[in-house]
């Protein structure tokens, strides 16, 4: 038997479950933004080192990457939208890509980082260290903040999927989209963190 | 059918029907909980067994200290065990302590609602805090030495031994996820589930000082815990930020870590403030004194709590002009909670006092902390800071604060809200008498600290000369009292969860706040039909 537990009168629960998915994103952001305090601390000991390692990466990478997820931003919205309309295939459709695009920039990743390491800059080895404290703190923030990111889109991507077949099952539909549209918030919010992050490693020179 | 939901209703939450079968459906009717107040329970019961193991670390530590030279360990154990007694007493005891017992129990109840917004969230928060704990203790398992750097962990001290630093940094990761998930259950409640007419200015103290604790915790956690992955990725990677031979900074990661844990030091204090301010006004039968300045001193410690961080780092060569930013949050900070302090007593000024057990533990949490903020005063001011800082005086003053004022508070809230939890009385003498023995020992083991440390002894070592001998073993002498204390309050309560005399009373002490208008002990749903707000919260007139 199912009731109501809480019914206090007017209570909406998707209002409520949306604000517990902000405070939420709260969190999140103070869990990036120490990080961010950290970078900049270092950066500002170390502003030689840094301009130096940051022309180490590639300009088009960081490009490409942000492209990529700005466009899985806006299909992650139209697909909500969508959802909210009873457009079901319209909502698959742009769900679709937006696992493409997520998983593009989860390969984008692993092999700009692989080009990172053929180069030497892996943490904790002998080509790095010769290469003195800025350097090293530089690529040590460069594979810990992307991947701590990386981290949050391979999340992300999962709960994705597993949306994408709750939409199919018809579990997820016009009446029931709020576990949908709560987890569009993250997606969005885990975009906006590497709009940050594009511009502390591959904008600033 | 509807018959039979009426009557389920009115079944106590300790005696509802398990919805599960076989031998150990009992069992799995209480760790499958969603109910608030099973799962404040559930951490009542895990925070019990995890202060009786802290209680005897430090006993132990004490027992070590009685006379000076190694007598029953040696320097190496000696830190081993306070790291750990710092650790589980501080992440696994005092943080969670007020907030997910009573607070679990007690929110919804008072906020007129029957759960708290996300009860499979509050399910998992609990499972997590467990795991996290599992892993605390993995720690002093395996190949390399014990864990000995101290529970602030004192980077890069930590990373540079070879112990078992992963486990501990794992578990305390765990346990601030658990935490930020309860601030976040806790927050969206306060703000949706209020009940009707129940007005922000309306709300009873003890969820004001949740609430605001909650911020607290979603707020500085998260900064924990990259401070935690600094060291997990240090350990693990050598990525250089915390390590100076590769041009990290450690003040750094103290910045980080005392960004969070100064204002943790609030998330414990101001749940045990709330607690006063529900028992002082129910033992005066009076209005508490000036419940709006209560409100905002609570929301004003909070926020001044998140910008005195660098108190703690007085020795870290963080430049004069940042201390004496931080010296002054620092004595600011101490306006509200005197405001607090004088409402209370204001609150008690010609009341009709019932001077039993709870109000004994109202009222020495008082006298508790007013030695602590007296002593925490020292440390606002700069010069008198760097003089104790890292002495015995140190850590009276954080025992004082931490171990006093949430064990006063919290002894206080289960001896108030112990016939409504369990539906029985607990026996007032021996519950008088362990008061008693506990406070007389509390004090006899912190205030002689004070002294040593004022004299220059420093905190942190097995050993000391031996004219310090008089005042540790006073010290010593405490700690065996206040143990012994301890296991009475402990012995009294559980025996008389179980089998003491049966309390029908649905308010035995005549308080105003909703917890009290429902039956005792709290049938499994706590409102039938939700309550309409109309009064002040404490309106005894």
């Amino acid at each position: 038997m199912k009731t109501n537990i809480y019914n206090v009168p007017g209570q909406d629960e998707h209002d409520v479950s949306k604000f517990g998915m902000w405070l939420f994103i709260f969190a999140e952001l103070l869990l990036f933004g120490a990080l961010f305090i950290v970078y900049t601390a270092y950066r500002s000991r170390n502003p030689a080192a840094f301009k130096l390692a940051g022309n180490e990466l590639e300009l088009t990478v960081g490009i490409i990457s942000t492209i990529i997820l700005l466009i899985s931003s806006t299909t992650m919205a139209i697909s909500v939208t969508a959802i909210q309309k009873n457009n079901k295939n319209l909502s698959l459709l742009t769900l679709g890509i937006t696992i493409l695009f997520a998983i593009a920039f989860l390969l984008y990743k692993y092999f700009e980082w692989g080009t990172r390491i053929n180069e030497g800059f892996l943490p904790d080895t002998n080509t790095l260290h010769e290469l003195g404290p800025g350097t090293i703190l530089f690529f040590g923030l460069y594979f810990v903040m992307t991947g701590l990111h990386a981290l949050h889109i391979l999340i992300g991507l999962i709960f994705i999927i597993y949306i994408f077949f709750r939409i199919i099952k018809n579990r997820i539909n016009s009446e029931n989209y709020h576990l949908f549209e709560n987890f569009g918030l993250f997606w969005h919010l885990v975009v906006l963190i590497w709009i940050f992050l594009f511009p502390l490693f591959y904008l600033i020179r | 059918m509807s018959e039979s939901i009426v009557s389920q209703q009115h079944v106590s939450y300790l005696k509802e029907e398990s919805r599960f079968k076989g031998r150990l459906k009992n069992l799995y009717s209480w760790i499958c909980t969603t109910d608030h107040k099973r799962i404040g329970l559930l951490y009542l019961f895990v925070i019990t067994i995890f202060f009786i193991v802290g209680a005897i670390q430090g006993l132990l530590m004490k027992l070590e200290l009685m006379a000076p030279g190694a007598n029953i360990m040696g320097s190496e154990s000696f830190s081993v065990l306070s790291t750990l007694h710092g650790i589980i007493m501080v992440f696994a005891v005092a943080i969670p302590g007020l907030t997910a017992v009573f607070g679990n129990f007690f929110l919804p109840i008072m906020l007129g609602t029957n759960n708290v917004a996300f009860p499979k969230l509050n399910l998992v928060s609990w499972y997590v805090y467990i795991i996290g704990i599992i892993f605390i203790l993995l720690s002093q398992f395996g190949y390399y030495s014990g864990f000995d750097s101290g529970w602030t962990f004192n980077i890069p001290y930590g990373i540079l031994i070879n112990a078992n630093i992963l486990p501990v940094v794992i578990g305390i990761f765990l346990i601030g996820l658990s935490s930020i998930a309860l601030g976040i259950n806790f927050i969206v409640t306060v703000h949706r589930y209020r009940a009707q007419g129940m007005s922000w200015f309306k709300m009873p103290l003890f969820p004001w000082s949740l609430y605001a604790a909650a911020w607290i915790q979603l707020l500085a956690t998260p900064v924990l815990v990259i401070a935690l992955f600094m060291i997990f990725a240090e350990s693990t990677m050598a990525i250089g930020m915390l390590d100076p031979m590769l041009g990290g900074d450690p003040t750094l990661y103290q910045h980080l870590f005392w960004i969070y844990a100064r204002p943790a030091i609030y998330i414990m204090i101001l749940p045990a403030m709330g607690i006063i301010s529900e028992i002082i006004p129910t033992f005066s039968q009076k209005t508490i004194f000036s419940y709006r300045t209560t409100v905002v001193a609570l929301l004003a410690i909070a926020f001044l709590g998140f910008f005195v961080w660098g108190q703690h780092m007085v020795t870290s060569g963080i430049g004069d002009r940042a201390l004496s930013l931080f010296s002054f949050f620092a004595l600011i900070i101490t306006v509200p909670m005197i405001v607090v302090v004088l409402n209370w007593l204001g609150t008690m000024h010609k009341g009709s006092l019932n001077i039993t057990t709870p109000f004994y533990w109202a009222v020495s949490f008082i006298f508790i902390f007013l030695i602590a903020g007296l002593t925490g005063l020292m440390f606002g001011s700069l010069a008198t800071n760097v003089y104790v800082h890292r002495t015995q005086f140190e850590i009276a003053h954080f025992h004082y604060i931490v171990f006093g004022s949430v064990s006063f508070a919290f002894m206080g809230a289960i001896h108030y809200w112990f016939p409504k939890i369990f539906g029985r009385m607990y026996n007032k003498k021996w519950a008088n008498i362990g008061f008693l023995v506990f406070f007389v020992g509390f004090n006899l083991l912190f205030l002689p600290m004070f002294m040593l440390g004022y004299q220059g002894l420093p905190g942190h070592f097995y050993d000391y000369p031996p004219g310090f001998q008089p005042g540790n073993l006073a010290s010593s002498t405490g700690a065996i009292i206040l143990i012994l204390g301890a296991l009475i309050i402990i012995i009294n309560l559980i025996r008389n969860a179980r089998f003491g005399r049966k309390c029908d009373d649905m308010n035995p002490w005549g308080g105003k706040t909703l917890e009290w208008t429902i039956s005792t002990p709290p049938p499994s749903v706590n409102f039938d039909k939700l309550p309409v707000i109309t009064n002040d919260p404490y309106d005894y007139n």
